[in-house]
């Protein structure tokens, strides 16, 4: 009889097959992200190869900047504002889309067009929507009557920042919605129709049991906007650049502005590392959520 | 009554949605006299051709711009890391799926996470990297580092696709008379295809939209990519040419959009596994 | 062909025992069946067979030759037919049925020849060029007994083959293959829930519960003499009575046991027939047209709720009204006692 090859070893061609990705993941996420932090802690520039300790040398130096406490708070007002509009906008447009109705595929279509679009050309074309001189936005509001000053969106601290949350909540919205959708679809229709039978209406079966069977899948698609937003770098960078006068900085540009425009990698992985708060939240939520899957399908 | 709300509230969404886009379409092709009037002329209405359309922009984008040049950039880094990451998640997929048993899915997890690992986190390094291996300006860089985003979201994508199809053929193979390897590499690869199909998919679109990494690691506007290159390289001196810059933005959306749109449901599938029994 | 030997197999998925302690001595060219139900482990006892699982501890031998620990499955002489059928879904029927042919590198005249003999044996030659989405459900499983069949495997392994077919195919096809596997005479392990595929089929069943084996025996030695309560209630439908009768007759502790075809009204039986009566009140009788089954409880009874069913042939036309007590009796030769403790069968 023929005995087990490497051929047969499962072991043997799980393991060889996985390393590549392993190593990549590695060597190439593992391993600079460690760097980063470590960088974090060092006076490192671009130029010179030299690496320094510099303890918390560039932790003092940022969280006693102006510029950075704004960026931090910035982060938080655009990834909190523009995910408090996605959640309302995406369980509303799901409730649209979920019924049937004539062009429904052109309408998913043009509703699926933010996320396809990169997000620095959909940046670019905002900024020509916002543009201080030609903005259709201000036309529209003057000419329906409901403007009668001028709005610089983009030269205005505070209007910035709206512009910039209608922005990053235009761009996760449609993911956000089929995300939604796709947690609607997976509800066993037997439980609506129970529920139908059961004399509630509308309201009482949206609230009362269509959300709270929606809670895991709505908290996915905010996990995931609220990365795609705190992360993002292109839509402030592009839009603004964190002018007017560094008011409009959010962590990600910061960082590039002091990492590798400034040559400072030091401070820049600093500023870039308080990025990681948004992150683990994330992620235990992520694991939290993935294991009560795991219980709830046996 | 109920009809007429639905409608409504469909129309706003469109709206809300599509209106950049129809944005950058009348921009595209509006004459300049017709496109660079003040705002503040309530008289003169932005939202139609007030004049005829015109090609001009789009002459000019592809006749006196670096844009086709871009395209070709953004195609030569496409495949190359469509090439790697098929040829690096596909196996890894199949691997957690089938060769690893118990710890599989948790690897996954663990791979997946590195996913979540933002490039504005990491590019502080790699642009010390990119230094060292003397990559800098260079589209391999891109090519080097785009994996980095796509692996880990692939693999866990190949992995999830894979539960769905059912072992009992691969298995038959080997009672028919294969070993484990040749049923990996003649009886797996047919039933993985679509899989394979989103992955590439994924990737191109990914490696479309991409703007972090190319930003930091491409300085000369002859090695830019589209992403990179129409919102920071399109402008003559001080001057943005509004038109051309639309039209750019216009193109590269179309195709993207049609593509979404096929595969949506399978990316869907990735972000929400676990979360939606299905 | 060769009789399959299991010794003390066991498999272990974390904390859960799937096979916890198998000894099993499959004969050359029987018909052994495995019945159990869902997580009994029957399924991971055939996939151990067939190389597909690594067990844990424990040995296999087919034919005589140790292949637990480093024989795959392509090199065990065994063919395998799946619930799903597992058909390659690009390939068609010939080219299915010749795949493990074309695996061992058969000369091509020589599989043309043995694919058309198959063929011709479960009459599938008219398909022979169709893809297998074309065929119908019981094309397809007689596609898959093909393909198994021309391996010349030493042992057929079947996984629930019939589970897919619907009821009026299903039996057709089990005659079909009880009838196949007595003209080639190739042992056979097979698969099932369902206990009457399990008694119409097998020359002996192995009734398997929590990863162990529970009785083996031909159909008759498991209904007529089960070892235990748990084969007493799984094998046969309705279940076997049993009640606790707290008879000073019988040792404490004992359970009564009876098949509900045994249990007739009182006067169904000879006057001098040796029989114990019961006084059964009668809650609910369903007309079944070729039995009636009647429910109700037995006086007698330690606990006098608890649900007896009588199962009684057309052939009786006695009345039996709902809501009276009527006398009832069960031939003693009929009767089964157990342990109430660990519910193992007492023969004395």
């Amino acid at each position: 009889m023929t005995r087990r090859a490497v051929a047969d070893r499962e072991d043997v061609l799980g393991v060889l097959m996985l390393a590549p990705s392993l190593a990549y993941v590695i060597l190439l996420v593992g391993v600079p992200f460690f760097l980063a932090i470590l960088l974090s802690f060092s006076n490192a520039t671009a130029g010179s190869l030299r690496f320094e300790w510099a303890g918390f040398g560039n932790y003092g130096a940022i969280l006693g900047d102006p510029i950075f406490q704004r960026a931090l708070r910035n982060s938080v007002v655009v990834t909190v504002g523009s995910q408090a509009l996605v959640v309302v906008l995406a369980t509303a447009a799901a409730q649209v889309f979920r019924a049937t109705f004539r062009g429904k595929r052109f309408a998913r279509f043009i509703l699926l067009l933010p996320w396809a679009v990169p997000v620095s050309l959909a940046a670019i074309a905002w900024t020509w929507i916002f543009d201080s001189t030609f903005s259709v936005i201000n036309w529209t509001l003057k000419a329906a009557g409901l403007l009668h000053g001028w709005l610089y969106w983009l030269g205005d601290p505070a209007l910035a920042l709206v512009a910039i949350i209608i922005v990053q909540a235009w761009r996760i919205l449609p993911f956000a919605t089929v995300i939604v959708l796709a947690g609607l679809a997976s509800i066993p229709q037997e439980i609506v129709e129970a529920a139908i039978v059961d004399g509630a209406g509308f309201w009482r079966r949206l609230f009362q049991v269509e959300l709270p069977l929606l809670l895991p899948v709505v908290t996915v698609a905010v996990l995931f906007g609220v990365v795609y937003t705190a992360t993002d770098l292109g839509v402030v960078y592009i839009l603004t650049g964190g002018g007017p006068a560094n008011t409009t900085h959010v962590l990600p540009t910061l960082a590039f502005q002091r990492g590798i425009l400034g040559a400072d990698l030091g401070q820049g992985a600093a500023i870039a590392v308080f990025l990681l708060p948004f992150l683990i939240v994330v992620a235990v939520a992520m694991l939290r959520l993935a294991r009560r899957a795991e219980v709830g399908a046996r | 009554m109920k009809r007429v709300a639905l409608y409504a509230a469909a129309l706003g969404f469109m709206v809300f949605a599509g209106f950049p886009f129809y944005w950058m379409l009348v921009t595209t092709f509006k004459q300049n006299r017709d496109l660079y009037v003040g705002a503040s002329d309530v008289s003169h209405i932005p939202w139609i051709f007030n004049d005829p359309p015109t090609l001009d922009h789009v002459r000019l984008l592809f006749g006196e711009t670096e844009f086709p040049r871009w395209v070709l950039n953004t195609l030569i880094v496409v495949v190359a890391v469509v090439v790697i990451t098929v040829a690096v998640a596909v196996p890894a997929g199949y691997s957690l799926a089938r060769l690893a048993g118990r710890w599989g899915e948790r690897m996954g997890m663990g791979i997946f996470f590195t996913y979540l690992i933002p490039p504005t986190l990491l590019f502080v390094p790699f642009s010390r990297l990119v230094a060292l291996l003397g990559l800098h300006n260079s589209l391999g860089a891109l090519i080097l580092i785009y994996p980095t985003m796509t692996i880990p979201f692939c693999t866990w994508l190949v992995m999830g696709f894979l539960r769905s199809v059912p072992w009992e053929i691969e298995e038959q193979a080997m009672i028919d008379g294969y070993s484990r390897l040749a049923v990996i590499l003649r009886v797996a690869p047919r039933l993985i295809v679509p899989g394979i199909l989103t992955v590439v998919v994924f990737t191109f679109t990914l490696v479309m939209q991409e703007f972090v990494y190319a930003l930091t690691f491409i300085s000369s506007v002859e090695k830019m990519t589209i992403s990179l290159g129409v919102p920071i390289a399109l402008v003559r001196g001080d001057v943005y040419h509004w038109g051309s810059l639309m039209a750019a933005a216009l193109f590269t959306s179309i195709p993207l959009a049609i593509v979404y749109n096929l595969f949506i449901d399978r990316f869907i599938q990735g972000f929400t596994m676990g979360a939606v029994k299905g | 062909m060769a009789g399959v030997e299991i010794r003390n197999l066991k498999k272990y998925f974390g904390d859960l025992h799937a096979v916890d302690g198998v000894d099993l001595s499959i004969r050359e060219g029987e018909f052994l069946v495995l019945l159990g139900s869902s997580g009994s482990g029957k399924t991971t006892l055939l996939r151990m067979i067939a190389g597909l699982e690594h067990p844990t501890s424990g040995e296999i031998y087919i034919g005589g030759v140790r292949v637990d620990g480093d024989v795959p499955p392509r090199a065990r002489g065994i063919a395998m037919v799946f619930q799903s059928y597992a058909l390659y879904p690009h390939r068609t029927v010939f080219k299915n049925i010749a795949f493990p042919l074309e695996a061992s590198r058969v000369p091509r005249q020589q599989i043309e020849a043995k694919v058309r003999w198959a063929a011709e044996m479960f009459s599938i030659s008219r398909y022979l060029d169709r893809y297998p989405r074309q065929l119908s459900g019981g094309e397809r499983q007689r596609v898959a007994l093909c393909r198994a069949l021309v391996r010349d495997p030493k042992v057929f392994l079947l996984d629930e083959p019939l589970a897919n077919l619907d009821a009026k195919l299903r039996n057709t096809a089990r005659d079909d293959l009880k009838r196949f596997q007595r003209q080639i005479g190739t042992t056979t392990v097979y698969v099932t829930h369902d206990q009457i595929e399990a008694m119409g089929l097998g020359d002996r069943i192995v009734v398997m519960e929590h990863g162990k084996v529970r009785q083996v025996g031909t159909p008759q030695d498991v209904y007529e003499d089960p070892v235990d309560t748990f084969v007493a209630t799984f094998v046969g439908q309705p279940p076997m009575n049993l009640l606790d009768l707290g008879d000073p007759s019988l040792p404490p502790r004992t359970l009564l046991g009876f098949r509900p075809e045994h249990f007739l009204p009182r006067s169904t039986f000879a006057a001098g027939e040796d029989v114990r009566a019961f006084r059964f009140s009668v809650r609910r009788v369903e007309y079944l047209g070729s039995d009636r089954y009647v429910y109700g409880a037995v006086a007698e009874s330690a606990t006098p709720d608890a649900t007896v069913i009588a199962k009684l042939p057309g052939t009786i036309a006695q009345a039996i009204p709902e809501g009276e007590t009527q006398e009832f009796a069960v031939p003693r030769a009929a009767l089964r006692y157990f342990d109430a403790d660990t519910g193992l069968r007492r023969r004395s």
